[in-house]
């Protein structure tokens, strides 16, 4: 078995709520005790509702937000004891692809500048390089070159999240977070941009932090899932066995409320005790590689 | 109840009026939910805005009718007009947090839907408007009633709109998107809550949305619009099983689920935007079964079934080539 690209063991993060000027706050654990590990090629998908700590998980591993405790391993190196350089460094292989391509991209800047800026950063070749570098980008992700010179706002939502992918490839990374990369597109047009990053995946050997409230879609191209509410992993494991057999009553209960777009589906409605659900309960081993918290 | 015959709502832009909705028509039944489903752009938000007479400038309603228990709507004085919205027809916003006036206590503002229609006095409004938020299944309602927006959940929210919406007692209720912005979990209690409410109060249902699920669990009937037109309607198990118009077709076959860890069969290209839609069928540059007419005419509704239409040439019995059937296009 391949080693982890990426480890997260016991990773915490508190936030201050109710504070006031002159009055610390109730700590509130956004992200209480995460752990999971992601192996190369592979593409784990982190699911939950608003509140869960999905997207604060994905931030503490880029370091967007510092971490309370906990540790974040990429390549066996311990990411949170990097020094700003040192991660500014790792950053090269860790890029992230945000949700909402509308407010991600620079409205200022041209297509071309905002995929050219990371390779500037980290002082990438000569004008001339980058130059081919980011036409190169722009095939890659489907993206015409006859556009390079346009603005974001030139670009339809699907053609946003290309760009914002194509910069995110930039640098050549082994580990892309995508934080509800499809969620701000129309049906039609999500197929077409996860296609695209299954294809990417393919192609430039990339390893996948997916983070999604969709469970269809998780389903559809994850191949090892987390389940996340309140803070917790309350359940994790292969994509089959966790969509086959839920184990967790928040995992039976949001697999049941996902609307089926089938009419004649029995409509079976499990509606979630809190009472059924053991905040302090560890993960135990429910089947092969398939973890709950019951 | 509701009967939309080619209606045409444009917006005057620089380039010259545009139709966000282009000859639309279909009947909502009594009791009856119907599922009005597109993309952005489609036109599915201005159809609910005309049916309310709500379309700000630039847009206008420029032809085509809306009979409301066989009154004109169109022709209605603005006052009485007034009177139909609330009473005969209420609105369910998709933004619950935008929809609700943020200094204003949630019972108050559930009252002043019923005060505005002059129906009863300050005080029976208030214990009305804690009445409707215990129908509505919100805890605790008189303690609620005394809260503002921002102390409630997004899905309390969206029960306080549903309150709103039935505290005139009207006949249809159109929900614009009413769970777009909520969790999985939520939404489904909040469809619930629709239909239940929808039973109770002997209400039809136009329920506008994005999301192909909501309308399989939720409606009877569905209209597809694509660019300002119905490209399909029928009944809900029609639709899902037999899908007649390519881009009905596209999108539930883009569906993830259906093989794992498989490419999905997405549709290619964008939705067109307002001002540049395509001649002639303005789905056909997108269309993998697009032919010879495709370009030239926008198709007349082909009936396909028992109470089912799409809008394809296809289905024109004199210039579809027979030829492509989907057996075919598969191998293709």
């Amino acid at each position: 078995m391949k080693a982890p690209l990426l480890e997260v063991s016991h990773l915490v993060k508190h936030f201050e709520s109710g504070g006031g000027l002159f009055r610390r706050g109730a700590p509130v654990a956004a992200v209480d005790d995460v752990s999971f590990s992601i192996r190369e090629g592979e593409t784990f998908g982190l699911v939950g509702e608003s509140g869960s700590g999905k997207t604060t998980t994905g931030r503490c591993i880029l370091r967007l937000i510092e971490p309370t405790s906990g540790s974040v391993r990429f390549r066996g190196e311990d990411v949170l004891a990097f020094s700003r350089r040192r991660m500014r460094e790792a950053r090269r292989h860790m890029q992230v692809v945000f949700q909402d391509p509308y407010s991600s991209l620079n409205p200022r800047m041209r297509a071309r500048q905002i995929v050219e800026e990371p390779l500037i950063i980290h002082g990438l070749g000569n004008r001339t390089d980058r130059r081919e570098r980011v036409a190169e980008l722009f095939r890659l992700v489907g993206l015409d070159t006859a556009h390079l010179e346009r603005y974001p706002h030139e670009f339809s939502g699907g053609q946003r999240q290309r760009i914002g992918l194509a910069r995110a490839l930039a640098l050549n990374p082994s580990l892309l977070i995508l934080d509800e990369p499809v969620s701000a597109l129309d049906v039609s047009v999500q197929a077409q941009v996860i296609n695209l990053l299954m294809d990417l995946q393919q192609q430039l050997r990339l390893t996948y932090l997916f983070i999604a409230h969709d469970l269809r879609l998780v389903e559809h191209i994850c191949s090892q899932v987390a389940v996340m509410y309140l803070g917790k992993i309350v359940e994790t494991g292969p994509a089959a066995a966790l969509f086959a057999k839920p184990q967790h009553p928040y995992t039976r209960a949001l697999l049941s409320a996902i609307p089926v777009s089938d009419p004649d589906a029995p409509k079976q409605r499990i509606v979630l005790d809190p009472d059924l659900v053991r905040r302090d309960a560890a993960l135990r081993e429910v089947g092969a590689g398939h973890w709950a918290a019951i | 109840m509701l009967e939309v015959s080619h209606l045409t709502t444009v917006f005057d832009l620089a380039s010259g009026p545009a139709p966000a909705v282009d000859d639309v028509s279909f009947e909502v039944r009594p009791g009856e939910t119907l599922g009005l489903v597109g993309e952005s752009g489609s036109g599915k938000s201005v159809t609910a805005l005309s049916i309310m007479r709500l379309v700000q400038p630039p847009g206008r309603i420029s032809g085509g009718s809306i009979r409301f228990k066989g009154r004109e709507l169109l022709a209605l004085p603005e006052a009485e007009m007034r009177e139909v919205r609330g009473a005969g027809i209420a609105l369910i916003f998709q933004e619950p947090m935008t929809a609700l006036n943020p200094v204003f206590r949630i019972g108050d503002q559930v009252a002043e839907t019923m005060l505005a229609h002059g129906r009863v006095s300050r005080r029976d409004a208030r214990a009305r408007a804690v009445e409707l938020l215990g129908a509505v299944r919100m805890p605790d309602p008189a303690a609620r009633a005394r809260d503002y927006p921002h102390q409630l959940s997004g899905g309390m929210r969206q029960r306080v709109l549903i309150a709103m919406a039935i505290a005139c007692k009207p006949s249809l209720v159109i929900a614009d998107e009413p769970t777009t912005a909520l969790d999985v979990t939520i939404q489904a209690e909040i469809l619930d809550l629709l239909r239940e409410m929808k039973s109770a109060f002997n209400l039809s249902l136009l329920l506008i949305t994005h999301d192909l699920g909501v309308v399989a669990e939720t409606a009877d009937r569905v209209a597809v619009m694509y660019a300002g037109r119905i490209v399909e309607h029928g009944p809900v198990r029609e639709i899902f099983r037999d899908p007649k118009h390519p881009y009905t077709r596209g999108l539930l076959a883009s569906r993830p689920g259906v093989a794992r860890g498989q490419r999905l069969r997405a549709i290619d290209g964008t939705v067109p935007v307002l001002g540049a839609l395509p001649a002639g069928c303005a789905f056909h540059p997108r269309c993998p079964d697009r032919f010879e007419p495709c370009n030239s005419a926008p198709p007349p509704e082909f009936a396909v079934g028992e109470g089912h239409g799409a809008r394809c040439y296809l289905h024109d019995g004199h210039q579809a080539p027979a030829i492509r059937r989907p057996a075919e296009r598969a191998a293709r």
